[in-house]
């Protein structure tokens, strides 16, 4: 005979508006083997466990039932309180009588049934409940970052700085990121250069970090603690140990490309660093241009390279780590606004957008630094800025804010102003969003001081007309449709993810949302976690951010890493698959079902016939099994059982509802 | 190809350009035309926005007819094939209106058969390749605007070709051997539906559209509805008078007699001779007539 | 300039939003007043409220006051708000809607308008085609304009632009029983 207590949860107003939680009580003390039933107002809070305590003294009970909310939140807290008053913590079942009960049931009757039920299962379930034991495992004390903007330099330097040793793997010939890309930032105006590359020069030189650029993560096995993980190293067609950045290929080289780095607004040659200040400062070939690689004539820069770096026939190189934490900081990508047609479908050369602008703005940038529309290198004296550009847009972009582009689209009217005298800017907006420190004082200079017309309406059309552009808006706050005539437009196009960010949150098991930027474990509380233990994120992959938001969650996104990796052990959950061995055939089917490669084949022997034997059967992992019970249905033999979800337990919850 | 043909009540009257030119071009390209028995006005946009289920309902009689004969129907008026386009759309999608529109019209059309605009009947369907091998008269490089205008590409999402940057007809000069310039203002409003009752209105929109064509170098301005024709043929002489520096001579053309002409017809079979504004001079320019 | 009571312009307001959403398949409070619609408005200039506005004056209530706009008469249903919208919000949906609330509250803004509409539609009506020599002649009298436009005649009627008699269809009494039925059923529909 089992001694079972049930404590019943108000939940404040939430359960009891719609269940009657003291009728719950009564009907739970006639359930078989339950001894003590009570209800309290927050069954989580302080005195709430203390009730259970007490209880479980005071009426010497050996399991225990709450019927609160959703396991999710509180099994944890409720199983520790169990731990505090001597019990073993998997003695304990929760019955959700919020989420599933009081919250979708606006009849209090009926929600009050059906709470009685969902007691009454879970008392029948808790009797059959068994003791289990956590297993712990060690850690590989080394974290992965994907991505080397400035949030991934930043959470790289952050683990690295606390000792632990750090890879950072870039896809790009260089890390920066972006940040790279800007010219001055908001709200202070300081040259972006200025403060990223010191930070790029010293991961770089990091003892603890190790900067793989120009490759990608290929696989990920394994799990929290201890990832395994395939890298692939592109073939650069330059040998990194040998090169010394001495930029004589580059300058040799004659095949000139459109420079991505500089929006296509430059050039830069077949054999590259995308820009001066390039981490590392060795060059890439790209095979598409070069016309050794198309047609097998030139080889110019192996010919000039003095430290014979050059090697054509470079392959690409997998690599296989171990990591125990993983940061991603994959970052975004701008909004394409060639699906705006009543923009000219971005076929205009002078409508531009902010990126192409911070490259023409950027002293080391194509036109160094002087604001030339790229059409005919005039200098614009009429600018305007359309805000908004696919983004807070359902029909042709996204629905969301992009949250940075009030901000830049200010700093570039600013700018316009410094840089050329007597020009005029247009702002057309929606709203101005200026949360952040600093922010609202910058839109205020730029709309007083720096004289910046700003105009609350959305664009509905540009069009050529002669070398100027027709905008054509309307001035919301008069009502009237108003029409600018530009010399340039520079559209503030919204952040949105990189183009395989969904194949990245599939190759690492993190979830995405329906923009394909990677989802926080939870929007307030847990902002830099997955739902996949041992991964976090870092800056504009989750969505999108500006720099002093990037950092700050870097720095989050770094310390979760380092809490991790300063354990020597990790706990792994007690709620694992066993394996009944007297029945297993070893017939290896769970082997390929288990999606954490926790199952392998082991040899036991056994006495058959007073004859000893050997036989094949499965084993569990206990470190890499999650619980997912995929093996325990896929037996034919139905001797896999997950522990705390056992055919047995399942069963006695069934009766309990249907008999 | 066989269609059932809708005129509409402007391409017997002051649209007759574009029927004549229609006929022979389809004669041309095989496409059959057969004229929908006693068809009836489509009520136009003072149809629906007076009546909305009388909007819906008198082209689908029209609809109703040609279902009977199991043709899809060809019309070359934008706002007819907008306004039936509309009907089709509303009785294939809602059980209801079908029923409703039944009720009215007193004839059952069960979405079986659509419209089309001439557009696609004589341009998508039948294929550039096919139009550049009937070419026996090449337009000689002719800069001409193609100008659609608002209803032919919409409602969005059911029109056959892109709603801001339409490349139909543009295509169709280029196969033709004109030179089709790129222009912004392919689909803006000229407002057919305003200059009778609010001339000042409808006259801006105009002198907008034209002082743009003439910008980009059209010489002239082809067109693929009576009424954005008429608007942009007729109007010129007014805006001549009315506008201060107006001095609009604009050739105005249907693409189905630009088609006719390229395709070897008189120009006056296809009733070219009878425009507001002069179409000779930009017609033996480039050895047309 | 009078302030607005919103208190009880709201309120009144919320059943004509709801009839405008039945009959145009717009939500109006869905609008966030981006003013793109206007902005793209061949006839936002010649309007007394732009599109936006028209749609703002619906979200407070102003149900009067729009029915009573030259705006709703001088769209052109050109659906170049629609197709813009970032909102998938048809506003050219709404004109329609309104004008035909308009009319039945015997708001005729534009008369001139509605005069050439209702001459176009009872041309329609009885000859199942429209007359355009009638209708023209018939609006201008109407409008007290006699001459407008004539000066085109003579030579549309050369080149066979213009005729002098009505084509006059088989089905014209079925057209005219649809105009009847319509209106009868529109009426009793909502
Ligand atoms: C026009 C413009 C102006 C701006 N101006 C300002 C400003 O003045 N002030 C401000 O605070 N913010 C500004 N921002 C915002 C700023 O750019 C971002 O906040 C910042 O760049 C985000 O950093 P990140 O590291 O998250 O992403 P990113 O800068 O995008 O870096 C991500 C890195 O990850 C790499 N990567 C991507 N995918 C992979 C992969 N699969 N594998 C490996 N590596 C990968 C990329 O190559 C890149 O190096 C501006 C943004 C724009 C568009
Ligand atoms: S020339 Fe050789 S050493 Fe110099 S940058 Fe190029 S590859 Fe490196
Ligand atoms: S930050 Fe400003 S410009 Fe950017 S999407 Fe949000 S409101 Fe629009
Ligand atoms: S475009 Fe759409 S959302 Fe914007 S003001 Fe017009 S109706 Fe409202
Ligand atoms: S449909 Fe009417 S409101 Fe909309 S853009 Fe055209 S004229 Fe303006």
């Amino acid at each position: 005979m089992r001694r079972v207590g049930v404590f019943v949860c108000h939940c404040g107003s939430n359960i009891a508006g719609t269940v009657d939680v003291e009728r719950v009580a009564k009907e739970a003390c006639k359930f078989p083997n339950v001894v003590f039933a009570t209800d309290y107002k927050y069954m989580c809070s302080e005195p709430g466990q203390q009730v259970i305590k007490d209880a479980i003294k005071e009426h010497n009970l050996d399991r225990v039932v709450v019927a609160s909310c959703s396991p999710r939140m509180h099994e944890p807290t409720f199983r520790r309180c169990l731990e505090s008053a001597g019990m073993n913590p998997y003695l304990f079942e929760m019955a959700n009588i919020r989420e599933h009960c009081s919250w979708v049931h606006p009849d209090k009757e009926k929600g009050t049934v059906k709470a009685i039920d969902l007691v009454r299962k879970a008392a029948a379930k808790v009797v059959k409940d068994e003791p289990l034991q956590k297993s712990s495992i060690g850690i590989t004390k080394r974290a992965l970052v994907i991505g080397g903007g400035i949030a991934g330099i930043q959470v790289a330097l952050d683990i690295a700085d606390a000792g632990f040793p750090v890879t950072i793997v870039e896809k790009e010939p260089t890390i920066g990121g972006r940040m790279a890309q800007i010219d001055k930032t908001f709200p202070t105006l300081d040259c972006s250069a200025c403060i990223l590359t010191p930070k790029m020069v010293d991961a770089s030189q990091h003892p603890n970090i190790e900067i793989l650029s120009y490759s990608e993560v290929e696989k990920v096995e394994g799990y929290v603690g201890n990832f395994n993980i395939t890298i692939r190293k592109k073939a650069r067609s330059v040998d990194m140990s040998k090169c010394t950045g001495c930029g004589t290929c580059w300058e040799k080289c004659p095949t000139k490309v459109d420079s991505e780095f500089d929006m296509g607004l430059g050039k830069r040659k077949a054999i590259y660093t995308p820009f001066p200040q390039a981490v590392p400062n060795k060059p890439v070939i790209d095979r598409i241009h070069c016309t050794k690689f198309k047609n097998g004539k030139c080889g110019i820069c192996q010919k000039f390279c003095p430290t014979g770096a050059v090697d054509f026939e470079q392959q690409d190189e997998l690599i296989t780590e171990k990591y125990g934490a993983i940061v991603v900081s994959t970052g975004f990508n701008q909004f394409d606004h060639s699906v705006y047609g009543e923009y000219g479908y971005g076929k205009y050369p002078d409508v531009i957008t902010g990126l192409h602008f911070e490259r023409l703005i950027n002293a080391s940038g194509p036109t160094m630094g002087k604001i030339k529309r790229p059409s005919d290198h005039k200098i614009p004296e009429t600018v305007v800025f359309v805000k908004c550009v696919g983004s807070r847009d359902e029909a042709k972009g996204k629905s969301y804010c992009s949250r940075t582009c009030c901000m830049y689209t200010a700093k570039h009217a600013t700018l316009v102003h410094e840089k050329i005298p007597g020009s005029k800017s247009y702002i057309f907006y929606m709203d101005v969003r200026t949360p952040g420190k600093g922010y609202e004082e910058f839109y205020k200079r730029t709309a007083e001081e720096y004289e910046a017309q700003y105009i609350r309406g959305r664009v509905s059309k540009i069009y050529q007309k002669g070398d100027k552009l027709m905008v054509r808006g309307e001035d919301s706050l008069i009502g009237r449709p108003v029409e600018i005539e530009a010399d340039m437009v520079v559209l503030a196009n919204a952040m949105v993810a990189r183009e395989d960010a969904g194949d990245l949150a599939r190759t690492l098991g993190i979830s995405y949302d329906k923009d394909n930027f990677f989802t926080e474990a939870h929007p307030k509380l847990r902002p830099v976690e997955t739902h996949t233990a041992g991964v976090f994120l870092a800056g504009a992959c989750q969505g999108p951010k500006d720099i002093p938001d990037s950092v700050a969650q870097a720095g989050a996104a770094a310390s979760k890493a380092i809490g991790l990796l300063s354990k020597t052990q990790m706990e792994s959950d007690a709620i694992v698959s066993n394996v009944d061995e007297s029945r297993c055939s070893g017939c290896m089917i769970c082997k390929g079902i288990c999606p954490y490669k926790a199952i392998d084949a082991k040899i036991i022997t056994e006495r058959i016939g007073g004859k000893m034997a050997e036989r094949q059967v499965a084993e569990v992992n206990k470190s890499l099994c999650q619980g997912c019970g995929a093996c325990t249905v896929a037996c034919r033999a139905g001797c896999l059982n997950l522990l705390g979800f056992t055919n047995e337990q399942i069963l006695a919850e069934v009766e309990a509802v249907c008999l | 190809m066989k269609y059932a043909y809708y005129p509409g009540c402007s391409l017997h009257s002051t649209g007759i350009e574009y029927d004549m030119s229609s006929q022979l071009v389809a004669g041309k390209l095989g496409v059959e035309l057969k004229e929908i028995p006693d068809w009836n006005c489509c009520g136009a946009s003072a149809g629906h926005t007076t009546n909305h289920l009388l909007g819906l309902a008198l082209p689908a009689r029209n609809l109703a007819i040609a279902e009977k004969e199991g043709l899809d129907v060809m019309a070359p008026c934008a706002s007819c094939y907008n306004r039936m386009k509309t009907s089709e759309v509303a009785v294939k999608s809602s059980q209801e209106t079908k029923a409703r529109v039944a009720e009215v019209t007193e004839m059952e059309y069960e979405g079986k058969v659509g419209v089309k605009s001439a557009l696609e009947v004589f341009v998508k369907d039948a294929g550039l390749d096919t139009i550049k091998s009937l070419t026996v008269k090449n337009l000689g490089g002719m800069k001409i605007a193609a100008y659609y205008g608002c209803l032919l590409v919409r409602p969005v999402g059911i029109g056959f070709d892109d709603p801001e940057n339409p490349m139909t007809m543009d295509d169709m000069v280029t196969a033709l051997g004109g030179e089709a310039v790129d222009w912004p203002f392919k689909t803006e409003c000229c407002g057919a539906s305003l200059p009778t009752a609010r001339e000042k209105v409808g006259l801006k929109l105009v002198y907008d559209i034209l002082t743009i064509a003439q910008s980009v170098g059209a010489e002239a301005v082809v067109t693929a509805c009576p009424l954005c024709f008429m608007n942009l043929d007729m109007r010129q002489n007014d805006l001549n008078k009315k506008v201060d520096n107006a001095n609009f001579h604009l050739p105005i053309f249907y693409f189905t007699e630009l088609m006719a002409i390229a395709f070897g017809e008189k120009p006056a079979k296809a009733g070219v001779g009878k425009h507001f504004v002069d179409t000779s001079s930009v017609l033996a320019k480039y050895n047309l007539k | 300039m009078q302030p607005i009571n919103l208190t009880s312009a709201s309120a009144a307001g919320k059943d004509f939003v709801e009839k405008v959403r039945k009959a145009s398949g717009v939500d109006v409070k869905a609008c966030y007043q981006c003013g793109k619609c206007s902005a793209g408005c061949p006839v936002a200039f010649a309007m007394d409220y732009t599109p936006r506005q028209v749609m703002r004056m619906l979200q407070l209530g102003l149900t009067e006051e729009v029915l009573k706009s030259h705006s709703i008469w001088l769209c052109a249903q050109c659906e170049t708000c629609s197709a813009r919208c970032p909102r998938k919000l048809e506003p050219a949906k709404v004109m329609e809607a309104l004008r035909i609330e308009a009319k039945k509250a015997g708001f005729e803004t534009e008369d001139e308008i509605a005069t050439f509409n209702e001459k176009f539609l009872r041309s329609v009506a009885s000859n199942g085609r429209v007359f355009e020599a009638g209708l023209v002649i018939g609006f201008n009298l109407a409008t007290v304009r006699p001459f407008k436009d004539a000066g085109v005649a003579p030579s549309m009627l050369a080149n066979g632009k213009l005729k002098l008699l009505p084509h006059k269809i088989k089905g014209r009494d079925a057209v005219r029983r649809m105009f009847e039925k319509a209106e009868k059923m529109e009426g009793e529909h909502k």
